[in-house]
């Protein structure tokens, strides 16, 4: 199969499992949520439900709301799919792999960011505002602890092309046990509860406005818009899964051109993502809110383990 | 017995001092009822203070052209609030006030409108009229409100809340309230006595035993009647278990307020243990069914076994929520209320006692025997509060366990003690603090006016005090470990 083909492919794929797979892993962590409060829960596609619902419904806005509040959740989930494409998830080579640098990523994930701040800020709220404001708040101290644990990785790696790094980590399966591996995944596992509004950072089924952070800023939404910022929303979670699960497990990630390691790598995608699904919930079970003073703490607390990240990956060169 | 209030005339200008020296004794101006009627447009101040249980009436007669009540807003903060609620339902003037802004009254309200003076007639169709409540504008660079409500998500009562707010700091906190005025005391109006239990029971849906409860030995009291032994038993356990119900459910809730749904869970199947334990005493799960004016009777009792599982599911999920480091830092320093503030404020029930202050109904006006001594706490944060809960469930569960293995029947009478007199009070140490009911009877026996007030009335200007310097995403979890009535405080 020509390398052109195979890349388009990986790429569809890699947006068709993560556009669907992602609400199935929020799903999920609802269901262990609710059993481990010994409730039934809803079924676990119940996100994939609430989606078609909401897109059959009217589109609504703000009165005085202007421009940004309509196009926000288009850029929330372009920016969301353009990363979800490039990125190593399924495959080393998807379409435009090569630009797939750390930078990039990051870059367009704050472009998400931005626009739901944007958005919050548009109908002039008081709740819209203040979820804005704190969202941005923990974006500045949570992306640069993004940032540096990635680069601690490329600095091992050589590279801060995300397909490869994947690929040297692949073909180095000592680097995962390393301390450089260990700090960066630390750090990133912090990232990842913050930047998908986690508990303990964020909770995304409270109904207490003054607590949201995330939610406050999309209050304003409803029907098939709700539904563009869900589906964006969703695919962030799914990417930066994705990312944690194949940088320090690369394994399964296909680096070739056929079409059966495509398959494969969807399957241990699956696998891995479900499995880190798991422990984010179980984290979420065990652990209550912290106080929104307390959370510099515990991105600071992120940002030191990526900069130890990086200081072990240039102590061990 | 409880004693019967001690009522004394007074003019305007002995009120003031009256009133002072009530309150140097450490009385506490308990209730204040406006009447109309045959004898004329009065007021009625209600001090009480114990133990010894004491109870002191003043009665003043006012002007019904000009009606008009010296102040006594510089005495007692409470009063302040009373005679501003006097002022928007009789167009009674306090003489003296120095914040006279409305404080049931609406915008919707027809200026000349005063729905408790008779010929008042039903509420006027709903329109905007007159100006906005006037907040208090809190001015400096980077303050900004947040308006939060009347209308909540999730199952909240209405209330509007309005925050001055820099960063996060919460300045300023006013809570508007009456969005739920029923109208209640008006329902009570021209009823036979007895069938009043079936409002008082809604009055707060969470607090129906309190307050059928003090609506029962109001009645009883103008009735000079005493409910027996057995009577009084039956009715202290059905009490405690209303607070057994409503404490677990509290702990629950502040846990879930900082995201930590499964010891949430976990209360509320110890909850809904006791509502059906509930439902077996009383034939209610809420205790509708047990206490009527002049007798009392259960179906069962709760067994010890009962009562034992119910304690150690509840020790479970106090363990689950104080073992979580988490949890512990959101609770401890949270919306402080000094106890000078609570004293100030005249807080009642949890909230004071939670500030370190020994305000307890059951200790100053007791209506069953032995002896009780109420836990505190020194704190005054959300964490004093949650234990105060903790503790007093656990108290209360002894009570019943004691009470219900001296109870020799299952129903109970009442005793004849004294004439009968036009007004009685009763006074109930419900899950939130003291419920006090004052009703007048007419000679047909039918209630001429009912007074009711739950200590929500009191304790929420204690909310915006405990409020500053606490962070706004900290609020509704503040806001639960007061969990106020606005039902109970609308009325």
């Amino acid at each position: 199969m020509n390398r052109v083909a195979l890349s388009v492919c990986t790429s569809v794929l890699q947006l068709a499992l993560v556009g669907v797979g992602s609400l199935v892993l929020l799903g999920l962590m609802a269901k262990v949520k609710a059993r481990a409060e010994g409730r039934v829960g809803s079924p676990v596609v119940q996100p994939l439900r609430d989606i078609r619902k909401l897109l059959t419904k009217e589109r609504l806005h703000a009165r005085h709301s202007s421009v940004v509040l309509a196009l926000a959740p288009m850029v929330i989930t372009a920016s969301a799919a353009v990363a979800v494409g490039i990125s190593p998830i399924i495959g080393t080579h998807p379409v435009l792999g090569q630009s797939a640098d750390i930078f990039v990523i990051v870059y367009l994930l704050l472009t998400g960011s931005v626009a739901s701040a944007l958005a919050g800020l548009d109908p002039a709220t008081a709740f819209g505002g203040m979820g804005a404001s704190r969202a941005m708040t923990i974006g500045a101290l949570a992306e640069p602890a993004l940032l540096v644990a990635v680069i601690a990785l490329s600095v091992q790696a050589g590279t801060s092309n995300l397909p490869g790094i994947v690929s040297s980590t692949a073909s180095h399966p000592a680097w995962v046990f390393g301390p450089v591996h260990l700090f960066a995944l630390g750090a990133l596992l912090i990232v990842v509860l913050a930047e998908t509004g986690r508990i303990p950072v964020d909770n995304p089924a409270t109904h207490l406005e003054l607590t949201m952070v995330h939610e406050a800023m999309v209050l304003e939404y409803a029907g098939p818009e709700l539904a563009l910022v869900t589906l964006g929303e969703a695919m962030r979670l799914g990417l930066l899964f994705s990312l944690v699960a194949n940088l320090f497990l690369p394994w399964g990630v296909a680096t070739g051109d056929s079409l059966g390691a495509l398959a494969i790598a969807c399957a241990a995608l699956v696998a891995k993502t479900t499995t880190l699904a798991l422990v984010v919930a179980l984290i979420e079970v065990r652990s209550a809110k912290l106080r929104l003073f307390r959370l510099p703490e515990l991105l600071a607390g992120g940002f030191v383990l990526s900069v130890l990240a990086v200081v072990m990956g240039l102590v061990i060169r | 017995m409880n004693p019967h209030p001690q009522t004394r005339h007074v003019v305007a200008h002995e009120l003031h001092d009256l009133a002072a020296s009530q309150l140097a004794l450490g009385h506490r101006l308990a209730l204040v009822s406006a009447h109309e009627d045959h004898r004329g447009l009065r007021v009625v101040y209600l001090f009480t203070g114990g133990p010894p249980d004491e109870r002191h009436e003043f009665e003043l007669h006012l002007d019904r052209a000009h009606p008009a009540v010296p102040t006594l807003a510089d005495l007692s903060f409470a009063a302040s609030r009373f005679e501003r609620a006097l002022h928007d339902d009789y167009a009674i003037v306090p003489v003296g006030h120095p914040f006279l802004r409305p404080l049931v009254r609406h915008q919707h309200w027809p200026e000349d409108w005063y729905p408790m003076r008779p010929g008042a007639g039903p509420m006027p169709p709903r329109r905007v009229l007159g100006d906005p409540y006037p907040f208090t504008e809190v001015k400096g660079t980077g303050v900004y409100e947040i308006p939060v409500g009347p209308v909540h998500a999730g199952l909240i009562e209405p209330g509007h809340f309005r925050f001055s707010v820099v960063g996060e700091t919460i300045l300023k906190m006013t809570a508007r309230l009456w969005f739920v005025h029923r109208g209640v005391e008006r329902l009570f109006v021209g009823l036979d006595a007895d069938e009043g239990v079936a409002i008082a029971q809604r009055i707060s849906g969470d607090s129906a035993v309190a307050h059928s409860l003090a609506y029962c030995l109001a009645v009883e009291d103008a009735r000079g009647i005493e409910a027996d032994e057995e009577s009084r038993r039956l009715r202290a356990i059905v009490l405690e278990l209303e607070r057994l119900y409503n404490h677990v459910g509290d702990v629950g809730a502040l846990c879930n307020d900082v995201s930590y749904a499964v010891a949430n869970a976990r209360a509320m199947v110890v909850r809904e243990r006791i509502l059906r334990l509930n439902e077996g005493v009383t034939g209610h799960r809420l205790g509708r069914g047990a206490v009527f004016v002049g007798r009392t009777s259960l179906r069962v009792l709760p067994t010890g076994r009962e009562l034992d599982e119910v304690a150690e599911a509840f020790e479970d999920v106090v363990d689950l929520a104080l073992g979580n480091s988490v949890v512990v830092d959101r609770f401890v320093g949270t919306a402080t209320l000094s106890r000078n503030d609570a004293l100030a404020i005249g807080t009642l029930g949890v909230v004071a006692r939670a500030s370190g202050v020994a305000q307890d109904a059951r200790v100053a006006h007791p209506f069953v025997a032995g002896g009780f001594t109420p836990v505190v706490q020194e704190g005054g944060d959300v964490m004093a509060r949650f234990v105060q809960r903790v503790e007093e469930f656990r108290a209360s569960l002894d009570i019943v366990r004691r009470l219900s293995g001296e109870v020799r029947s299952l129903s109970g009478g009442s005793l004849r003690r004294r004439d009968p007199s036009a007004a009685g009070v009763g006074i109930v140490e419900g899950w939130r603090g003291a419920v006090v009911h004052r009703v007048e009877l007419d000679a047909q026996g039918r209630v001429a006016r009912a007074r009711t007030l739950d200590p929500s009335f009191f304790n929420w200007p204690a909310l915006s005090i405990a409020l500053s310097d606490t962070i706004v995403p900290d609020f509704p979890l503040s806001n639960k470990s007061f969990n106020l009535s606005y039902a109970g405080n609308d009325l």
